[in-house]
């Protein structure tokens, strides 16, 4: 039922309400349709490849600058404070034009479009990741950290054993958003000639003159990523949740 | 020779002063319950000693090393002294025997196989050796609190100290619990005990601490105390107590 309500706005799009359509660029069962439906598809291995390669490091510099955050120490959680304020604040089609047009220029280090949208978007989405676990370590009691340290466990061991585990758990659904988030953040990438969905769609529309068609199959390819995403970060809550119950 | 030496400990939380000049012994093997009223000063005094808390003046030596906050001293004072909390404070994303496990593997080197026997024979000790395999959640306070104890245990400490360990239990659980700690009181084990449980501290206590106000304010043998407090304080605290 509830696949139905979300699908309906859609086949009301697509059950020619307007005669203006012109399905036959996208029909699979013609030569030319065909062709160009994996034309488009094929972009989804950037789409993806680019997402999945900019969350894991993402992921990664967001944790190692979330830990600072958490520290006593003044100076630390000033460097944390810093690097979020100022990475968050760029808009993410900025940094992408900077990455790729700035810092060839600045360090003389060329980057190839693939690595400067993962830069780029890695950069951008670790400010969030940062915020995330910081919210997600603190949410862990002290009584935690105080059962580790009476059996001396150190402050690595803590973190990976004790306090780590249980925050992954709290912010999973965090997590999923933010995969959600890069994926759809990844078509901005098609302005410095990525050859992802939104690339592709666009070379497409310039060629067959459909952009109504051709934007709509856009949609639901992002449309269908992102269930397929948000099935796998379900399935993986459920299994976390009965591992330990 | 006492294993664990207090001299003129205070402590404050900002302003408030919880522990003001705060001296006290505790020899090798020696029992010793510490009461009085919330907010007395009496779980500060103990998280002191295993550093949870620091201490801002005095000196606290356990077993001839200085506390301080010198990574080795510390380390080698925590792995002397074991503890219990009022809310367990088991590792709910582990099972039992990965609770147990993690200190002897992680801290104390142990393979797997010792971990998990020195584990096993910890919880036979306190009479759960069915729930390894369970995770926290799955078991009852006073089952909960048991593990916790087991998992002190596991570290082999010279020292155990209980923060009000059956405070959040139900009354029927409470007895398990206690009887657990009096086997281990009974096998020589050098105990620090903050509880209400005054039948606890007349039959297991060694000494008698009463606390007020950040202060020790009687210190003597549970049969002598409870039947002839010497300070008026400590003798309302006990009809308090014993009346409610």
């Amino acid at each position: 039922m509830k696949r139905v309500l979300v699908l309906a706005p859609v086949l009301l799009l697509l059950s020619g309400c307007s005669n203006n359509w012109g399905w036959y660029v996208v029909d699979p069962t013609t030569t030319s349709g065909w062709n160009n439906l994996k034309f488009m598809a094929s972009g989804a291995f950037y789409t993806i490849g680019m997402s999945v390669t900019a969350i894991m490091i993402s992921v990664v510099v967001g944790l190692l600058v979330a830990m600072p955050g958490l520290s006593e120490k003044r100076g630390w959680r000033m460097f944390n404070r810093t690097y979020v304020e100022i990475v968050r604040s760029v808009p993410v089609l900025v940094l992408i034009l900077w990455v790729y047009y700035g810092l060839p220029a600045l360090s003389g280090i060329t980057l190839s479009v693939f690595w400067a949208g993962v830069l780029a978007l890695a950069l951008s989405d670790s400010a969030f990741q940062a915020e995330i676990f910081r919210a997600g370590i603190q949410s862990i009691s002290k009584g935690q950290y105080e059962a580790a340290q009476s059996i001396s466990l150190n402050y690595r061991d803590t973190m990976r054993y004790v306090i780590l585990p249980q925050a992954i758990r709290r912010i999973l659904p965090a997590l999923g958003n933010q995969l959600v988030y890069m994926l759809k953040m990844s078509s901005l990438v098609s302005v410095i000639g990525m050859q992802e969905l939104t690339r592709k769609a666009n070379e497409l529309v310039v060629s067959e003159y459909r952009p109504l068609e051709i934007y709509t199959i856009l949609v639901l390819e992002y449309l269908v990523l992102i269930l397929i995403v948000s099935a796998g970060v379900r399935w993986l809550e459920r299994r976390m949740k009965a591992s330990d119950t | 020779m006492s294993i664990i030496s207090m001299r003129n400990v205070s402590k404050f939380f900002g302003d408030f002063q919880a522990l003001k000049d705060v001296s006290l012994d505790v020899a090798l093997g020696e029992r010793v319950v510490i009461c009085g009223p919330s907010g007395s000063g009496k779980s500060t005094l103990i998280r002191c000693i295993n550093r949870l808390e620091a201490h801002e003046r005095g000196e606290i030596i356990v077993d001839g090393t200085t506390l301080t906050d010198k990574p080795d001293d510390l380390e080698k004072i925590r792995g002397m002294v074991g503890m219990v909390f009022q809310q367990f404070n088991l590792f709910p994303h582990l099972t039992v025997m990965e609770n147990l496990c993690l200190g002897p593997r992680r801290v104390l080197g142990l393979s797997e196989q010792e971990a998990r026997a020195r584990a096993m024979k910890h919880l036979e000790r306190v009479q759960i050796p069915d729930q390894a395999e369970k995770f926290p959640r799955q078991l009852s306070g006073g089952q909960q609190q048991r593990v916790a104890i087991a998992r002190s245990l596991c570290m082999e400490p010279r020292i155990m100290l209980f923060d009000e360990p059956t405070s959040a239990l139900d009354p029927e659980m409470i007895a398990e619990v206690l009887e657990v700690m009096t086997e281990l009181a009974s096998s020589g084990m050098t105990m620090i005990v903050v509880t209400h449980e005054m039948g606890f501290a007349r039959r297991v206590a060694d000494r008698m601490v009463f606390m007020d106000k950040g202060e020790i304010v009687e210190v003597g043998a549970p049969e002598d105390v409870f039947v002839a407090p010497q300070s008026k304080r400590f003798g309302t605290f006990i009809k308090q107590i014993l009346n409610h």
